[in-house]
């Protein structure tokens, strides 16, 4: 079985690290993911950017109604992710319209990834 | 970094939000800022003997906290005291204020005082002089300098405000969501300026103030979070952000200033660089361009050039025009000419900088890029006279040094063929 752990932390606390303090987090991250990777259990690990670069696309409704900022209701609940490669901002609205158009209802936030590594899983 | 050097760059990081928190303890800025003033003093006394405290925030706040409650009481004591029912009255009435200032709306003490400084009541320019003071803590000169006037023109300006502040009782009232919208465009440009100031110190022994910029951005960052689709604030935290990335590459080990075509792009900050740009990205969707979208989007083409060489000067060029348009000042045009004479050659961006000479005759920059200039037309005993004019008007060491370099090249190589004197951005305010 596939887990997906979803990483929640206060995002003041966050961007209000210094870069040495980032970087010592992410280098004591680095060593558990490092044991996973060897066991051949680590699939991707990505991090995200801020809130602030968010923005959303509500799909329940025709057409679409694209929103700057995150994703703020309370009664729907994430049910899963994509994660795609594109030049820009609106190339990934498009996808969203595109799977939007597939699977109507809820929406999808859309935000840039800071950092990615692939992984090793095999599944 | 000395001891000292430490201390005062530590002072300055805590002192907005240690000024914040005794504004809201004591709603009243005069006070407030007295006791900011009294508990730096003290630190610059003691901290040297018994090593800096661990949280220096929190110091600054008990000791001024302290400081002011003193000086109350031995005031109070020469006053008779007020009837008994008024003090009970003014408790409930704190009370409720207290929590209005509290409001979670704010989240912050620092943007609050932003949003107070900001008060419609006040002339623009007041504004952001008692935001600076206030909010960042710059000195009188240090803002004097920011905006081409006199110390004692700002000094006015500056009792002006306050004293307007203190009639209006602007400190007790927690601007509700209208009024935010209203005061947003100076609140970015207070928090702009702040950025201004760490970005290239108008004084001191420091260039650099990394800790302003850093404020600067958590600043915008938190305005793009009271209004997530504002394409300006979005522009403006991208060019906070594309600017501050490159800080690392900004000084050399003596730190002597590198100028942008000679910096090296590697120690750039690639995550803030791409969070930059991914703003900026966002804000271009609304089609509604401002001048911090522009100004990023300039800030974006030196980000995406891998090389000097690869900067699209004639795109820079067309952005500084249209910035030009939207907020004509002799700055912009100064800054586009660094541009004209990548693109089209440093005979058109002299001329271009000419008729800048009468406003511009106190600025530094106007001199270095004036004198970098003549020096590519081959003109080196007028460079040379320039690059004087320029040290005359350094504002830190390390602009004065770097000058001094470019005249120590003049005369040891004589030689027009090496360029670029100015801000080390080089092209951009």
């Amino acid at each position: 079985m596939m887990y997906a752990l979803l990483c929640y932390h206060s995002e003041d606390v966050v961007c209000s690290w210094s870069k040495e303090q980032d970087a010592a987090v992410i280098a004591k991250l680095a060593a558990v993911q490092e044991k996973l990777a060897k066991a051949g259990k680590l699939g991707p690990v990505v991090r995200l950017m801020p809130t602030t670069a968010a923005t959303t696309l509500r799909k329940d409704r025709e057409p679409p109604l694209v929103i700057d900022g995150p994703f703020a209701e309370t009664k729907e609940q994430l049910l899963g992710f994509y994660l795609v490669d594109c030049a820009s901002l609106d190339e990934a609205l498009e996808i969203a319209r595109d799977l939007g158009r597939a699977n109507p209802g809820g929406a999808y936030e859309i935000r840039p990834v800071t950092s990615f590594e692939p992984g090793n899983t095999a599944a | 970094m000395t001891e000292l050097a430490w201390i005062d760059a530590a002072i300055s990081a805590a002192r907005p939000r240690a000024l914040a928190a005794l504004l809201r303890y004591f709603r009243d800025l005069d006070i407030a800022e007295e006791a900011v003033q009294d508990a730096c003093l003290k630190a610059l006394s003691t901290w040297p003997k018994n090593g800096p405290p661990r949280d220096p925030e929190a110091w600054l706040i008990m000791v001024g906290r302290n400081v002011a409650i003193d000086a109350t009481r031995r005031r109070r004591k020469q006053e008779p005291l007020p009837p008994e029912d008024a003090i009970s009255d003014l408790e409930d009435a704190e009370t409720a204020l207290a929590e209005r200032l509290d409001d979670a709306h704010y989240r912050d003490d620092i943007l609050r005082l932003l949003f107070i400084c900001c008060h419609p009541e006040l002339p623009a320019t007041q504004q952001i002089a008692l935001a600076l003071r206030v909010v960042s803590g710059l000195t009188v000169p240090e803002i004097a300098r920011a905006f081409l006037v006199s110390e004692s023109a700002m000094e006015q300006r500056i009792t002006r405000a306050k004293r307007r502040v203190a009639e209006a009782r602007v400190p007790f009232e927690a601007p509700g969501a209208s009024e935010r919208a209203e005061r947003i465009a100076a609140v970015a440009a207070v928090i702009y300026l702040i950025f201004n100031e760490g970005y290239s110190a108008s004084g001191g022994e420091m260039h650099v103030r990394a800790a302003l910029c850093e404020e600067a951005i958590r600043l915008a960052r938190l305005l793009l979070r009271f209004f997530p689709a504002e394409p300006e604030i979005m522009g403006l935290a991208a060019l906070l952000m594309l600017q501050h990335a490159r800080t690392p590459a900004r000084l050399d080990a003596d730190g002597a200033i590198v100028l942008l075509e000679d910096q090296d792009r590697g120690l750039w900050g690639r995550t803030m660089i791409a969070e930059g740009l991914a703003l900026l990205d966002k804000a271009m969707r609304h089609r509604s361009p401002g001048p911090y979208q522009v100004q990023a989007a300039i800030a974006a083409l030196h980000a995406r050039a891998t090389r000097p060489e690869d900067t699209d000067w004639a795109q820079i060029d067309a952005l500084y025009a249209t910035l030009e348009q939207m907020q004509p000042s002799p700055v912009i045009t100064l800054n586009r000419a660094v541009a004209v004479s990548k693109a089209r050659g440093a005979a058109a961006a002299l001329d271009m900088i000419e008729p800048l000479a009468e406003q511009l005759g106190g600025y530094f920059y106007f001199f270095g890029v004036k004198g970098g200039l003549l020096l590519q037309l081959g003109r080196a005993e007028e460079a040379r006279a320039a690059f004087d004019q320029a040290i005359a008007r350094a504002n830190t060491a390390a602009e004065a040094v770097h000058i001094r370099m470019q005249i120590d090249r003049l005369i040891r190589e004589n030689d027009p063929a090496r360029t670029g004197v100015g801000r080390d951005n080089s092209s951009e305010a």
